[in-house]
């Protein structure tokens, strides 16, 4: 007999392999954000990237959808502990983006149209592990869930894969992003159940 | 040196802590506040949450956040429970879990959806349902710190039987304004015909605030989208809203 909440019994145990501690299946898909929803148009959109040395490479709208694009379908955990499976997402690899980018940078701040930030080692957004994603389920991808793109890190709690990205600066030093400043792990490896500082 | 001072809290692990259910109150047919003694408890700010830990016997835990609906005061913390149809935690913890028997929590989390007695500025609280809970904190914290920062509440629910913190909500502080918006139902009486929260609605709170005030809004997604629309259509500055989504 447990010492804790008597008489309580949940629910199904059975998705062990799929589901990281603490977290339980969704079939909706929530949305979460500190702010108003951001409405950026693609023609006004813009993906830059700024090296250390202060180095910018940047591509429109177009010049992002004339990239070689991937489907992709992963398994999606939020921080607040829904997890959402098979989720199917089109979009482009950060390969694509990185790949003629001169850095011995080992860290990354993303950040996005309405002042979002996340930070991440470089390492987790290289070997197709990491998109910049504009269609979910077909249909591109709606305001709140970030569009009209968002960065896609599957890997990780669902705020590194910030929504209404706008551009990427590397680093040669980490630098805590929006929720990292505030009290949430700065990796957030859901496996490792890294949700809040010291976690 | 901010730098630093943070590197040092990141090393302090956010421990699991006993709490003692000791008073559940209805506030609606399907809402409770459970006030529960955390010995321990380091104190939060209004507006901040808690992991709740519940563990069956053969070992499966299940863990759901929860709003801090009051503010600190020494070991007890008040949740507010919205029961969810078929949910796995809240169903328990409104009406199953005994009076006097422990769960585990966590926290305070969250230094992001919060207000400081400091805060000095107008301040406009839009709540939609269930997402009065955080909002009914700084509204209790505001009344205690006797803070001169006019406080005005729009609270959205769908009938009169469905307002929480009645008594808390109508008291005559002359500090804090409150309107309840009604989209289904409205009592006898009201001159305001039943429906969402529309710009008419929020025209005169945000009149009455600086360029800087902070707006919350807090409650289910369909309804933080709406009205963090309708702000910004009416020219407020994104940076100001802060907001928080309930499902």
């Amino acid at each position: 007999m447990n010492s804790f909440s008597p008489g309580f019994r949940g629910r199904s145990r059975s998705l062990a392999d799929r589901l990281p501690p603490g977290q339980y299946p969704t079939e909706s898909f929530p949305v979460l954000s500190a702010g108003p929803t951001p409405r950026v148009p693609t023609e006004t959109w813009a993906f830059t990237v700024t090296t250390e040395l202060g180095d910018t490479h940047s591509w429109t709208w177009e010049q992002m959808m004339a990239l070689p694009q991937q489907e992709t379908v992963q398994d999606i955990h939020c921080v607040t502990r829904w997890s959402k499976f098979d989720t199917h997402w089109r979009g482009v690899p950060l390969d694509a983006f990185l790949e003629d980018v001169e850095t011995a940078a080992d860290y990354v701040v993303v950040s996005s149209y309405g002042g979002y930030t996340t930070n991440l080692p470089l390492e987790d957004l290289l070997d197709g592990k990491a998109w910049i994603a504009h269609t979910y389920d077909g249909y591109p991808l709606s305001p709140e869930h970030g569009g009209p793109a968002r960065l896609l890190v599957p890997h990780l709690y669902f705020w590194k894969s910030a929504k209404w990205v706008r551009g990427l600066r590397l680093t040669l030093e980490d630098d805590p992003g929006f929720w990292e400043s505030v009290g949430y792990h700065n990796y957030g490896d859901p496996w490792r159940e890294q949700r809040n500082w010291g976690d | 040196m901010a730098r630093a001072a943070q590197l040092g809290r990141l090393t302090v692990a956010i421990a699991w802590r006993r709490a003692r259910l000791v008073e559940r109150r209805p506030q609606t047919a399907t809402a409770r506040s459970l006030v529960l003694t955390v010995p321990g408890w380091p104190g939060h700010l209004p507006g901040q949450h808690v992991d709740v830990r519940l563990t069956a016997d053969d070992g499966y835990q299940a863990v759901r956040s929860y709003s801090l609906a009051a503010p600190a005061d020494a070991d007890r913390i008040e949740l507010g429970v919205q029961t969810v149809p078929d949910g796995e935690v809240s169903p328990y913890l409104a009406d199953d879990l005994p009076l006097g028997a422990d769960v585990e929590v966590r926290g305070p989390l969250g230094n992001w959806f919060v207000w400081r007695t400091e805060q000095t500025e107008p301040v406009l609280l839009v709540a939609g349902g269930s997402g009065v809970v955080p909002l009914a904190a700084m509204v209790r914290a505001h009344r205690r710190a006797q803070s001169r920062s006019p406080f005005h509440l729009l609270y959205s629910v769908r009938t009169p039987d469905e307002i929480w913190y009645r008594d808390h909500l109508a008291d005559g502080d002359p500090r804090l304004d409150v309107r309840i918006v009604y989209t289904r139902q409205a009592p006898p009486g009201s001159t305001r015909a039943p429906g969402r929260i529309a710009p008419a609605d929020l025209e005169e709170p945000t009149a009455r605030l600086e360029p800087t005030s902070p707006v919350y809004v807090c409650g289910p997604t369909g309804f933080v989208e709406a009205v963090g629309n309708l702000l910004t259509d009416m020219g407020r500055d994104p940076a100001t809203i802060r907001t928080e989504r309930f499902g």
